[in-house]
């Protein structure tokens, strides 16, 4: 665009003509938008003039906000998220809204109440999830990037399934004011992109402390581009021998080795480390995030937006009416396990446990940390396996989320790049990179340069 | 396995209503997940204390003064409330919560 080729408005139009063309398919947009008529082109932006693809979790002033879900079917957006404003100071246009597993609960998007989107590599395959409407936008070419969130892993995995690169920022890098919210000490937006390179320059738009958001801070942001060739010789990779016990698949477990002695090759130290506590992440995640997201739902009651019973007897008949009839089961398993965990009775012995658990989780990484520079393995136990497969067994889903979890636990920033096809599915394998916390520079530095010695 | 009573339980805490022909499902996965977070009990949490949030940010409030960012307009009116299903000008209008008897 800078040398004229092409337009803004062109390349507009070139991902809406994909869009047109694929979405029917493949499901990945709930809602498209035209070209914008007002000026929003920014001199001397990386980023101006670039279309993008928003989660449906992420509010954009006036255009329909739905969460995934029936009981936001027709909620219209009365602000813009922060980081729609960032992003749109930056010149970025928006392509429109990405399907997602409702109210960002689950690893294949199959717990939409629009419709499961199809991997575009195999579409009788899950792209992962909760984001992967955005997942699936990208890896099919119909935007230049996406944005997700990720709260368990649902920028990461997503990205893995799809073959993508999906980073998860350090928790309080990025302003969550206008994100739908899950789990509020969890929840991270992210990018997903093609190259890491891309991740660093939307990275570079989406920092930065907000008014409105007090659980970001106010660190110095780097430009996250400038060190991506720094040389990676003489770090230290940690390899935490509990990633690879029982579980893994084992054409996962031969690319990650084989990102390894690559990593090995480009001059790095390989040191095996010890997460002990890393067996109970998934436990501890899932009884304090159903517990956020109890308290989190509670809003969704039919009195001042969203769907509403018209019959309630009475208030409270209103609230049960609405909830019932406008939540998926998701939801509503989520909310009842979260609603016993802090119940009367059984709070200490379940969430307070699991949030103790959780500063024994982040204790492991910092004491590792002590001793290398980012940590490595699997994104993901399996390659995206098909629509349908486990869908009725929400353990077998919450299985898949067990090398993500322990990141958003300790609030790390954590990165997922393709790194090649598994040998028996022929479907991406995701290489997942941990660095300490606010160390997206070197997270960002070892991806890029792995990715590029895998070209 | 989660019972009938403590179903109903939490039921009502999270202000949803289980369709019969839904219940001993529900009760199935519920238990299981329960069942899989029992192992959380076998780790020794003697010496933490909570970790309820990451950043180690405590307080984060900002000065006690007016920042102007949302005048009342007719048009701030319209993005707060106008998608309550039930209004009458600026209110909106909710069912009774307190009954006669």
């Amino acid at each position: 665009m800078d040398k004229g080729k092409t337009s803004a408005e062109e390349l507009f139009n070139y991902y809406r003509d994909k869009i047109d063309a694929e979405n029917k398919n493949l499901n990945a947009y709930l809602t498209i938008f035209d070209f914008p008529n007002s000026k929003f082109l920014i001199p001397n932006s990386l980023l101006s003039g670039i279309p993008c693809a928003v989660k449906d979790n992420m509010l954009i002033e006036g255009t329909r906000t739905t969460a995934g879900s029936k009981i936001l079917e027709n909620y219209i957006a009365s602000y813009d998220a922060t980081i729609i404003k960032k992003l749109r100071n930056a010149g970025v246009t928006f392509l429109g809204k990405t399907n997602l597993d409702e109210f960002a609960m689950g690893t294949s998007t199959e717990n939409s109440a629009y419709g499961p989107t199809k991997n575009p590599l195999d579409t009788s395959r899950i792209p992962g999830g909760s984001s992967g409407g955005s997942a699936a936008a990208v890896a099919a070419d119909m935007c230049v990037f996406a944005l997700g969130s990720d709260t368990g892993g649902s920028v990461r995995q997503p990205a893995a399934m799809c073959g993508i690169v999906g980073l998860k920022p350090t928790y309080g890098r990025v302003s969550r004011h206008g994100l739908i919210a899950m789990a509020s000490s969890f929840d991270q937006i992210g990018p997903l992109t093609k190259t890491v390179e891309d991740s660093a320059i939307v990275l570079n738009a989406l920092c930065g402390h907000d008014i409105f958001d007090s659980t970001t801070v106010n660190n110095e942001i780097p430009d996250f581009t400038a060190t991506l060739n720094d040389p990676v010789k003489g770090l230290t990779i940690g390899v935490p021998k509990e990633f690879f016990d029982t579980g893994l698949s084992v054409e996962v477990s031969e690319r990650v080795q084989a990102g390894i002695t690559k990593l090995k090759d480009l001059g790095c130290k390989i040191k095996e480390i010890s997460l002990p506590n890393f067996e109970y992440a998934l436990s501890a995640y899932y009884i304090a995030v159903p517990s956020e997201v109890s308290a989190n739902l509670a809003r969704f009651d039919g009195v001042r937006y969203g769907h509403s019973a018209k019959d309630g007897e009475n208030l409270i008949d209103t609230y049960f009416k609405s909830r019932t009839e406008g939540l998926g089961p998701e939801p509503i398993r989520r909310i009842m396990l979260g609603a016993y965990a802090l119940s009367s009775g059984y709070y200490d012995a379940y969430y307070l446990k699991a949030q103790k658990v959780r500063a024994l989780i982040k204790k492991d990484f910092d004491d590792a940390f002590k001793d290398v520079d980012v940590i490595v393995g699997p994104t993901s136990p399996n390659t995206a396996f098909k629509i349908g497969e486990k869908v009725s067994d929400p353990l077998a889903l919450y299985l898949e989320d067990i090398y993500t979890v322990p990141l958003n636990l300790a609030g790390l920033p954590g990165i997922s790049i393709p790194y090649g096809l598994g040998s028996i599915s022929k479907m991406p394998v995701g290489f997942q990179i941990i660095a300490k916390s606010f160390d997206e520079a070197t997270l960002l530095r070892v991806a890029h340069q792995l990715e590029q010695a895998l070209l | 396995m989660l019972n009938d009573k403590e179903l109903d339980h939490i039921a009502k805490l999270a202000r949803v209503r289980v369709a019969p022909e839904k219940r001993e499902q529900l009760k199935k996965d519920l238990s299981a997940i329960l069942g899989y977070i029992e192992k959380l009990n076998k780790a020794d949490t003697s010496s933490v204390e909570p970790l309820y949030q990451t950043t180690g940010l405590v307080n984060a409030t900002r000065s006690d003064e007016p920042r102007e960012e949302f005048p009342m307009t007719e048009k701030l009116e319209e993005l707060l409330i106008g998608q309550a299903p039930s209004r009458k000008e600026r209110f909106v209008k909710v069912r009774s919560i307190l009954s006669r008897k």
